[in-house]
């Protein structure tokens, strides 16, 4: 991979007390790159996502996201960042319009362009007709679709996924990665967590967690030749396992 | 005798049809999954064979019982798992099983050779609330309170779901070694990889069932030849794919696009095609189709049906 | 039965578990009572008392010297007019206020007889009672000083006694009997509600559902403890304000804990009416307090007097169980009255509770809709 970093963690360590959540990763993430972040539940996905997004300081370490300092300047990191996920993103009771207006003030955008913002995502969409129509009337995957796009509006340099198309019907989640491949050929970084191990086939590299480590970094290609597998499933299960066992 | 036995069987919730004319069987001993998305009805379904739901239209029988009429007898005889693991999360281990095993009048005792290869995972831990425990830990503790009673049919609605992929690759290792107690599984799963893990499976969307059968007929059932191709820009690649006159479909699938064409043959001219739209670095080759190959087809035909 | 029993246990291991809930069943009726136990003082020391002397003659001079010098009082100041005497209030040291008619002297020395009024201000009214009580007291005496023994059942002077605002001297005693109504509706109906509400917020209801428990004994199991809990709470609040308040039952005790019983079991039954209509235990506690928990306070007369409440209120309240609880109560443990004076009150909870537990069994659903 090669362009501008738009993540770049160095020696990233966060501690509760005495229990190491992240210890000391390193890795970065390029500009339009579609970057999968993979763990078990408790495996410090979710530390180290929140220092990503500027919700919470590491103990120590470098943690540059979009340009900013993650100790010193979260409130940048949150400007420049969109946040998306599967279950809780938009008000079920407001209807498209509603949303993407809250949102874009949310963002401080200014009426005029959150206007514009909207058209174009409505028709990119073919969403016109569904403006006044509240979200819990969508089917499920018209509502991913939106909402992946209302993460979108206030052009964010990095978009963060937490298992974007889990549990929904084969042929939205192609569309749905479609959309993604689309957002990230135009320069978006998309950073995906998810321990939905078919999510990661769709990235352009995997990290896998374990215990608050980094074990692997590769492209899925890479990693199911490394490790003999057929699919990122068993890379995660040949690694992840003897590990669980030890324990 | 059939263990489930459903007959064109319907449930609306106000204008939404939930399930739509459903008529399939299960045989004794089989795991029989029930593979869709969610919201296509899987739950509803699952609360109608517990009898915790009644269906508008239709008839099923569960064990030679009918599911209206025989509930009391039926609610003996099933062990159920519902989507959210049923587990009291301030019980510690030992209580929630033991408390199960007494409410479906038997001990934990009795059993025990029932649960053992489940409950040996978490039975170090019996003394911890459930709460404290991991997804994979709920989940086989949750299985072993929904096996206690040692039920002819065990009906699991998503045990898979949020489960890292080690305990999910375990859980179905478990479920495995059921068969030999002749305990009929009832399961369902949005995962499509999960199908293969099954004796029959029934492909589910929007109410209604789109095959049943064994999941490599199901597999085998796809109509057209696949190739797939590669490219390292994937979103060129899929634009320029879908353009070419001589495709049928293309979805992507993880790093590679599953492509099909008229005739179920390509030529020269695609690469010509692809490399006047600037991509020169495509692969394809021929590959065999999936479960989700299969449901993509047969969700294409529903579409334009 | 052993299922039961099962059931049952798992109940108190969900409450003994959570330490929050404990606190609250039982700190809550604990703490009320001991801190009205601390703020209501059985006995004055210079409680401020102001004169309005009209009369001027030797008499009440005397009795206005004996009064004040009695060391429980404290002369606040003379007052010469009546409309001075909210004014006097107002300024918060005076207490009470003595007066002594225009007449006062010359109607004693005609008619041997005078009236005297005792004006307190109810607002706090134990205070009140006490300072009155030690007023009269002080008459008596006087009274005894200058007749003779002999007179003094009919009285030379006569004390008459009246209350500024809260006039009809709701007094902190009846503070306990309306612990107990809101505790036992809380515990009873809002923690049985949630109780329920939980298990199906928890997917647990649909186990249980399709397991051979029966509803009954799903019922059953979810209120045996918290029935267990609430009896001993009742018991506990009516040990702490005998010990504290000196407020013995004055009726008959097996009277007030069947009545309490009953109004108990009225509560369960709600709760459970309430867990059938709410699917999650914020629902459950939202209906709870706008359903019962202000009712209570506001409408049974727990706070505010039925009598003075506006005709709407009243009407709405006659639909408010713990009104008929609150003086069922009220009437065992403070008048000391038997099952004559509040056998009407009864059979309202009485028929009020066979209402709830049939509309609930009924509605307690043996399937998901």
């Amino acid at each position: 991979m090669t362009g501008n970093r738009v993540i770049s963690v160095r020696n990233l360590v966060k501690k509760f007390g005495s229990f190491t959540a992240n210890d000391n990763l390193n890795f970065d993430v390029y500009e339009g790159e579609i970057f999968g972040f993979l763990g078990a539940n408790g495996a410090g996905k979710t530390t180290a996502l929140r220092i990503l997004s500027g919700l919470s300081a590491p103990t120590s370490g470098e943690v540059m996201v979009a340009g900013y300092d993650a100790t010193k300047e979260s409130e940048m990191i949150k400007r420049n960042i969109g946040y998306m996920c599967q279950k809780f993103s938009l008000y079920e009771d407001l209807t498209v319009r509603e949303n993407i207006m809250l949102y874009g003030g949310i963002y401080g955008m200014s009426r005029q362009l959150i206007r514009e913002q909207e058209q174009k995502l409505l028709n990119r969409l073919n969403f016109n007709e569904f403006r006044n129509r509240v979200i819990s009337d969508l089917p499920l995957g018209l509502r991913q679709k939106l909402a992946f796009s209302v993460a979108l509006l206030h052009q964010p340099k990095i978009i963060f996924l937490d298992e974007p198309t889990g549990g929904v019907d084969p042929i939205t989640r192609r569309q749905f990665w479609e959309m993604i491949y689309e957002t990230a050929s135009a320069g978006i970084t998309i950073f995906v967590t998810t321990h939905y191990m078919d999510e990661a086939e769709y990235c352009d590299r995997v990290c896998i967690m374990n215990e608050g480590r980094i074990v692997a970094l590769d492209t899925p290609e890479n990693l199911k030749k490394q490790y003999n597998a057929l699919n990122v499933e068993e890379v995660f299960i040949k690694i992840a396992r003897p590990l669980k066992e030890t324990v | 005798m059939k263990i489930i036995d459903s007959w064109r069987i319907g449930k609306k919730y106000g204008e939404v049809q939930a399930l739509d004319d459903l008529t399939f069987s299960v045989n004794e001993s089989e795991i029989f999954g029930f593979i869709g998305p969610d919201g296509a009805g899987k739950t509803t379904l699952f609360r109608i064979i517990t009898t915790l739901l009644l269906p508008d239209e239709g008839k099923m029988r569960v064990l030679g019982v009918d599911v209206v009429r025989g509930f009391k007898e039926l609610r003996r005889k099933t062990g159920y798992m519902p989507g959210r693991f049923s587990l009291y999360n301030d019980l510690t281990v030992q209580e929630n099983l033991e408390f199960y095993a007494t409410v479906f009048g038997t001990t934990v005792k009795e059993n025990y050779d029932l649960i053992a290869d489940i409950y040996s995972h978490i039975e170090p831990f019996r003394k911890r609330l459930a709460g404290k425990l991991s997804g994979g830990m709920k989940q086989k503790l949750a299985l072993s309170c929904a096996l206690i009673h040692k039920p002819s049919l065990l009906v699991l609605d998503e045990p898979t779901t949020g489960i890292d992929a080690v305990s999910r690759s375990e859980f179905w290792d478990l479920l495995g070694k059921l068969r030999k107690h002749r305990i009929t599984v009832v399961v369902s799963t949005p995962y499509m990889d999960e199908a293969m893990r099954c004796d029959r499976v029934a492909l589910i969307q929007n109410g209604k069932i789109l095959s049943v059968d064994e999941p490599d007929k199901i597999r085998q059932g796809f109509s057209r030849k696949l190739f797939t191709i590669r490219s390292a820009d994937k979103y060129s690649l899929i634009t320029a794919v879908r353009k070419y006159p001589g495709t049928l479909t293309a979805y992507p699938f993880g790093e590679t696009v599953h492509i099909t064409f008229s005739g179920d043959l390509y030529d020269d001219s695609l690469f010509r095609y692809l490399e006047g739209m600037g991509i020169k670095d495509a692969v394809i080759s021929e590959a065999e189709a999936g479960i989700e190959d299969r449901f993509l087809e047969l969700m294409e035909k529903g579409a334009t049906a | 039965m052993k299922r039961f029993l099962a059931f049952v246990k798992k109940e108190f291991l969900h409450i003994f578990r959570d330490i929050r809930t404990l606190i609250i069943i039982f700190g809550i009726p604990v703490a009320q009572i001991l801190i009205f136990g601390f703020v209501v003082r059985t006995d004055i020391k210079n409680a401020g008392v102001a004169i309005m002397d009209l009369s001027q003659d030797d008499v009440s001079r005397k009795l206005t010297d004996k009064i004040i010098s009695s060391g429980f009082f404290l002369n606040t100041g003379y007052l010469s007019n009546y409309t001075e005497i909210e004014t006097e209030f107002r300024k918060g040291n005076t207490r009470a206020v003595l007066i002594f008619g225009k007449d006062f002297g010359r109607n004693l020395t005609r008619e041997g007889k005078a009236v005297m009024s005792i004006i307190a201000d109810g607002s706090d009214p134990n205070a009140a009672t006490l300072i009155t009580n030690y007023t009269m007291a002080i008459v008596r005496d006087f009274n005894i000083d200058i007749a003779g023994p002999a007179l003094s059942g009919s009285g030379v002077i006569v004390p008459e006694v009246k209350m500024f605002y809260n006039p009809n001297l709701q007094s902190h005693f009846t503070f306990v009997p309306g612990v107990i109504t809101l505790i036992l509706i809380l515990i009873c109906a809002l923690m049985t509600s949630v109780t329920i509400s939980r298990e199906k917020e928890f997917g647990t209801m649909e186990v249980l559902l399709v397991s051979p428990l029966r509803p009954v004994q799903i019922i059953l199991g979810k209120v045996t403890p918290y029935f267990l809990l609430s009896f001993i709470n009742v018991i506990l609040i009516l040990l702490l304000s005998w010990i504290v308040f000196d407020l013995p039952v004055k009726g008959s005790l097996v009277l007030l804990l069947a009545e309490t019983m009953l109004y108990i079991l009225m509560s369960l039954s709600l709760g459970i009416l309430i867990s059938t209509i709410s699917d999650t235990m914020q629902q459950a506690i939202f209906i709870s307090f706008l359903g019962l928990m202000l009712p209570t306070i506001i409408l049974s007369g727990f706070i505010f007097p039925i009598e003075n409440m506006h005709q709407v209120y009243n009407l709405v309240s006659m639909i408010v169980p713990p009104r008929y609880f609150i003086v069922i109560i009220k009437n065992i443990m403070i008048k000391g009255t038997g099952l004559m004076f509040v056998w009407k009150e009864t059979l309202i909870l009485l028929l009020m509770t066979i209402f709830f537990i049939s509309v609930s069994i009924r509605k307690f659903r043996l399937r998901l809709e």
